[in-house]
């Protein structure tokens, strides 16, 4: 089946919701291009092959593996470094796996607080016993093991190293088309680099004519709580649009839609932590000066590591939740 | 000082990063040292032109360096040599603590102060006072904990030699 000629390519995921998945069927027609092109021997979404076939592979056989999802579980993270040795390109694809997307916030609470919450909290879960997913269990001389769920969640680049990185949750069909292009066609750019432009979002936006130089807003607005005005820009409106501080590609697909960006391609190379980049943009973006008046100002941010870390909080400086303090659980 | 050898956390000397203005904070801390003026020798102090220069950015990449605690110094509201630098800063700082809130680290470790270049006592004064209350905190120690939560991960593979060989044949 496999065609020597053709270059090798490998999908996989990881802590992931299969909408990295879904985009790569929503090539439509452009996925019979990509295989025509190349071979594919490894999707375990789409095609019968098992993790001893690759295994059996010489390492650096296939020439690239794309990895979406999160890093969560053991199985993840052995599956990453199998991936890594069998690939000579490792491409981390969508958010989750480039900064740690939606999963990441799980990154807020430790393993412990996860299980509690699933599987004895939870008014429709009944568990007296208390019974917790096991790594391992005997019975009858027999035993059956799980992979183990890791207190923290990570980035692919934190568990290994990653030469490209397609940002988006999920990457846009155009995106992921463009990175075949240039994979097949030897145009690739530096090693490390987030195959999308490194330009800000607002660039691609066509409502950034009407976004003003400088915004003196009183209070932030949730998508639900406004009559949104198609013609102008969100920000502008008081929507927390993330377009100013995200890196463009996507062609400001949520603004058209009049939903303000919430931040999934990241940041540009500029950025080191993207949260703390939105706070500062943020904070220069409303009229406010008293301690009181920022405060009420502020309120109307009812969520602010979810907004400004949406897709990023394993990939920020800070990473997750230090365990040893908690007040902010204990106060709310 | 009798209080360093009394508030030990953990046998280690908290640490605490300071940017202070130029115009205000830094020169009172000028102005406390001519003046002999005692304070904890933790504070490693970095000079920016204004405490609106003050990217909440540096604030999380101190404490992802191991900063125990960030301390802000700017001029009073009002006395900004840049009109209204220090009011942006109130307004940063105060979403950054959220954020920090829910991350796990306390209030105490952030701290913005407003100190003119004539408060040098205030200086001495503020700083003692956060290196106490971060003492009390005890170590953030954030690359210790970055260790901790690496421990469970089963190892770290390096890059193959497929992969090396094509980096180096590329030129890259
Ligand atoms: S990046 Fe988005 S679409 Fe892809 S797996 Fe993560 S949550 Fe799903
Ligand atoms: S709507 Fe958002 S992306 Fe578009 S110009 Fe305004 S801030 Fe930028």
């Amino acid at each position: 089946m496999s065609n020597p000629t053709k270059p090798q390519v490998a999908f996989y995921w990881c802590a992931s919701c299969g909408g990295c998945e879904e985009a790569v069927v929503d090539l439509a027609d452009g996925v019979l291009a990509v295989v025509d092109a190349v071979d594919i021997i490894f999707w375990p979404v789409a095609l019968d092959f098992k993790r001893s076939d690759v295994e059996a592979r010489p390492d650096g056989s296939i020439a690239v593996a794309f990895v979406n999802g999160a890093v969560r579980t053991s199985e993840q993270e052995e599956m990453a470094h199998l991936m890594r040795r069998k690939a000579q390109v490792l491409i981390a694809f969508g958010a989750c796996s480039h900064l740690g997307g939606i999963p990441g916030l799980a990154n807020l609470w430790d393993r412990k607080t996860i299980f509690r919450g699933s599987y004895s909290d939870p008014p429709s879960v009944v568990n007296p016993e208390g019974t917790l997913p096991q790594e391992s269990w005997q019975e009858d001389g027999r035993m059956t093991t799980l992979p183990a769920f890791r207190d923290t969640v990570r980035t692919l680049d934190q568990v290994v190293e990653v030469d490209y990185y397609i940002p988006g949750c999920p990457p846009t069909p155009k995106l992921l088309m463009d990175a075949v292009q240039a994979i097949l066609t030897g145009a690739l750019p530096p090693r490390g680099s987030v195959l999308a432009p490194d330009i800000a979002l607002c660039d691609q936006c066509h409502l950034k004519a009407t976004k003003p130089d400088r915004l003196l807003l009183t209070s932030f607005k949730r998508p639900h709580q406004v009559l949104i005005d198609p013609e102008t820009c969100l920000l502008a409106q008081g929507l927390l649009c993330l377009g100013p501080a995200t890196r463009a590609g996507c062609e400001a697909l949520c603004p058209s839609g009049n939903m303000p960006c919430s931040g999934c391609f990241g940041p540009t190379s500029r950025v080191h932590d993207v949260g703390a980049k939105l706070i500062s943009a943020v904070g220069s973006a409303f009229d406010a000066s008293s301690p009181d008046a920022i405060e009420a100002v502020l309120s109307t941010i009812p969520d602010p590591v979810g907004t400004f870390y949406r897709y990023s909080l394993p990939a920020s400086r800070l990473r997750r939740k230090v365990s040893q303090a908690a007040p902010a659980e204990a106060a709310q | 000082m009798e209080e360093q050898r009394v508030g030990k956390a953990n046998g280690q000397e908290p640490t605490i990063v300071a940017f202070f203005c130029t115009w205000c904070t830094y020169t009172a801390a000028d102005l406390a040292g001519t003046s002999r003026m005692k304070y904890a020798p933790n504070v490693r102090i970095i000079r920016v032109m204004c405490s609106g220069r003050v990217d909440p950015q540096f604030v999380v990449e101190a404490f992802a360096q191991g900063a125990d605690g960030v301390l802000i110094g700017g001029c009073h509201p009002g006395d900004c040599h840049y009109v209204e630098g220090n009011y942006k800063t109130l307004r940063r700082i105060a979403l950054l603590k959220r954020v920090l809130r829910e991350m796990g680290i306390e209030d105490e470790r952030l701290r913005l102060e407003w100190i003119s270049a004539s408060e040098g006592d205030k200086v001495a004064r503020v700083i003692n006072d956060m290196v106490e209350a971060v003492r009390r905190l005890g170590r953030l120690d954030l690359p210790g904990k970055r260790k901790g939560w690496d421990a469970e991960l089963l190892h770290h593979d390096g890059p193959t030699e497929a992969l090396a060989a094509a980096a180096a044949s590329d030129g890259r």
